[in-house]
């Protein structure tokens, strides 16, 4: 194992673990509590038409993924916030359309891709210099953005009605928060794929959801569980030889189902004697 | 005497319509400051589209309302003097969030983007949860509360602001009796206390005739308003509620009974 990490392609892989294991924690908090996922899996399924296009074009589809996305994000958000369209609807088209349209752009190009393939299913091996400074750059930018409006973003996420009636700039607010998500699944393409990239997002935060009752803890304990099934993703797939994506994702799925099993009953148990002990105090 | 004081709610002829039926209907009333208004009507009467009328979160279809002398869109910085607690199903209280957390958010719009809470804001909102008797629970995860304790840290994020307008939407509507009960008492131990606008959205008939100043009867139009024990009659409360409904008194506290949704009219 220490041998590999002499090797150039290593020491991308490991610091693009880091990098998505941080990023993807980070804006999963807020997919989770808001109940986003579903748009997380349409806006990374879209971004297939994205790479298509950067293949079709003999361009980094990294560039053409982060449009893609981009469009596809601000697209669902628009219509949706028509209300005549419900949002599952909008992300249901968006995703299928765009996936369509990449699948028409291969069935153009002629052979099979192998590269295409990494795209699909990631290959953190497979980063290149260039794909680590798009991503190190969108992530210090997302990271930017999440620190400086952190208390409307909370407040967007427990109440969004609420932080309507204070004044806030909800719609904007919400518009930003979905291009975050969108840039974080451009930045985790490469490495997890488009199949995998909406698992780190949800799980590792869900993980964390499961452990703590503070919002600021879940986001700390979310990228501990992102980087850290990252970094156990990738040596496990290295020494075994497996799909890193895969790994990394069952690395972080484990994850959770051991938060879940030592969570839950104890936090219905610990609220049941709270209330108990409270109404007692007050029939006193 | 009283309407010397300063006015904080203006409405007139107000209509405001969603989709396709009218929520309101040519309603007329002044509010001024330091008042405990009690809004009561059946379901669907427009009860929370007056208050969300308020907030500018609707529009009048035609007529006027007016907050602190200005149109609700128009509040710019003054919408931090109102505070707003809405009929609370739409959180999530297993949200991981703690009370004082909770609380501060109520400030964002006043601390301004990007901005961290500083010690006044966090005396402001120790002050809050203090005025609603939740000091003691700031550190406490917001679902592990009592409804009426979580009914209360919703009031006091409201109350975080220092608002001069305070607007309850059906406060109570979670709490059995007793707690409404005592929560009402303390609303309006809190309203004597401090320099505040009062405007509560209830169906507890009982709570209005106790404690408020002013009661409005709304059935979409405005049926009546002033005084508790001027307006509320049996005649009042036939014509809002548009069936027999009957006062009872058990010890102090006057209850009304309303025996059957508007329409049947079958006599218990």
């Amino acid at each position: 194992m220490l041998e590999l990490v002499q090797y150039t392609f290593m020491q991308r892989a490991i610091l693009s673990a880091t990098i998505i294991g941080t990023v993807c924690a980070i804006m999963g908090v807020y997919v989770v509590l808001r109940s986003m996922s579903f748009i997380g899996a349409g806006i990374s399924h879209a971004s297939f038409g994205g790479v298509a296009l950067g293949f079709m074009l003999g361009i980094n589809p990294i560039f053409t993924t982060i449009i893609f996305c981009l469009l596809t994000a601000w697209g669902i958000a628009f219509v949706s916030e028509k209300q005549k369209v419900r949002e599952d609807t909008a992300v249901g088209i968006f995703f299928a359309s765009t996936m369509a349209f990449g699948v028409l752009l291969i069935s153009l190009m002629h052979g099979y891709n192998a590269d295409l393939f990494s795209y699909l299913f990631g290959n953190i091996l497979a980063v290149s210099a260039m794909d680590l400074w798009v991503s190190l750059v969108l992530t210090i930018l997302v990271i930017a953005v999440v620190g400086i409006f952190f208390k409307e973003f909370l407040f967007l996420t427990f109440d969004i009605e609420m932080a309507e009636v204070t004044g806030l700039p909800v719609r904007k607010l919400n518009l930003l928060m979905i291009t975050l998500v969108a840039l974080t699944i451009v930045i985790s393409i490469k490495s997890v794929g488009i199949v995998l990239v909406a698992a780190l997002i949800v799980t590792p935060a869900a993980s964390a959801y499961q452990l703590t009752e503070d919002f600021r803890a879940m986001m700390r304990l979310s990228v501990a569980f992102g980087v850290g099934s990252c970094w156990a993703g990738l040596v496990l797939s290295s020494i075994l030889n497996l799909a890193s994506g895969a790994t990394i994702v069952l690395v972080a799925t484990l994850c959770f189902f051991i938060c879940f099993i030592f969570s839950p009953k104890r936090r219905k148990l610990r609220h049941r004697i709270d209330v108990l002990q409270h109404e007692l105090q007050e029939s006193k | 005497m009283e309407n010397s004081k300063k006015t904080i709610v203006d409405c007139r002829q107000l209509y405001v319509a969603y989709q396709d039926a009218l929520a309101l209907e040519n309603v007329t009333f002044t509010i001024r400051a330091d008042e405990f208004w009690g809004i009561l009507g059946p379901n669907g009467s427009g009860k929370t589209t007056l208050l969300r009328a308020m907030l500018g979160l609707v529009q009048p279809l035609s007529g006027s309302i007016t907050i602190f002398g200005v149109a609700p869109q128009n509040l710019g910085a003054r919408r931090t003097k109102i505070g707003y607690v809405s009929q609370y199903n739409t959180i999530d209280f297993n949200f991981p969030i703690k009370v004082k957390d909770a609380v501060m958010l109520g400030r964002s719009y006043k601390l301004g983007i990007g901005k961290r809470p500083k010690k006044p804001d966090w005396q402001a909102v120790m002050q809050a949860l203090e005025l609603v008797e939740m000091a003691d629970f700031a550190e406490r995860q917001i679902g592990r509360l009592s409804g009426g304790q979580r009914q209360r840290v919703l009031i006091a994020r409201a109350l975080a602001l220092e608002p001069e307008l305070l607007l309850l939407d059906e406060p109570t509507a979670a709490l059995d009796v007793a707690t409404s009960e005592g929560f009402f008492t303390w609303l309006h131990q809190m309203h004597s206390q401090m320099k505040i606008t009062l405007i509560l959205v209830t169906h507890d008939v009982a709570a209005v005739s106790q404690y408020v100043s002013v009661v409005a009867c709304l059935n979409r139009r405005l049926v009546t308003h002033g005084r508790p024990q001027e307006v509320l009659g049996q005649e009042t409360l036939e014509d809002m509620y548009g069936c027999e409904s009957m006062f009872f008194r058990h010890g102090e506290v006057p209850h009304m009974v309303v025996p059957s949704p508007a329409g049947s009219r079958n006599k218990k």
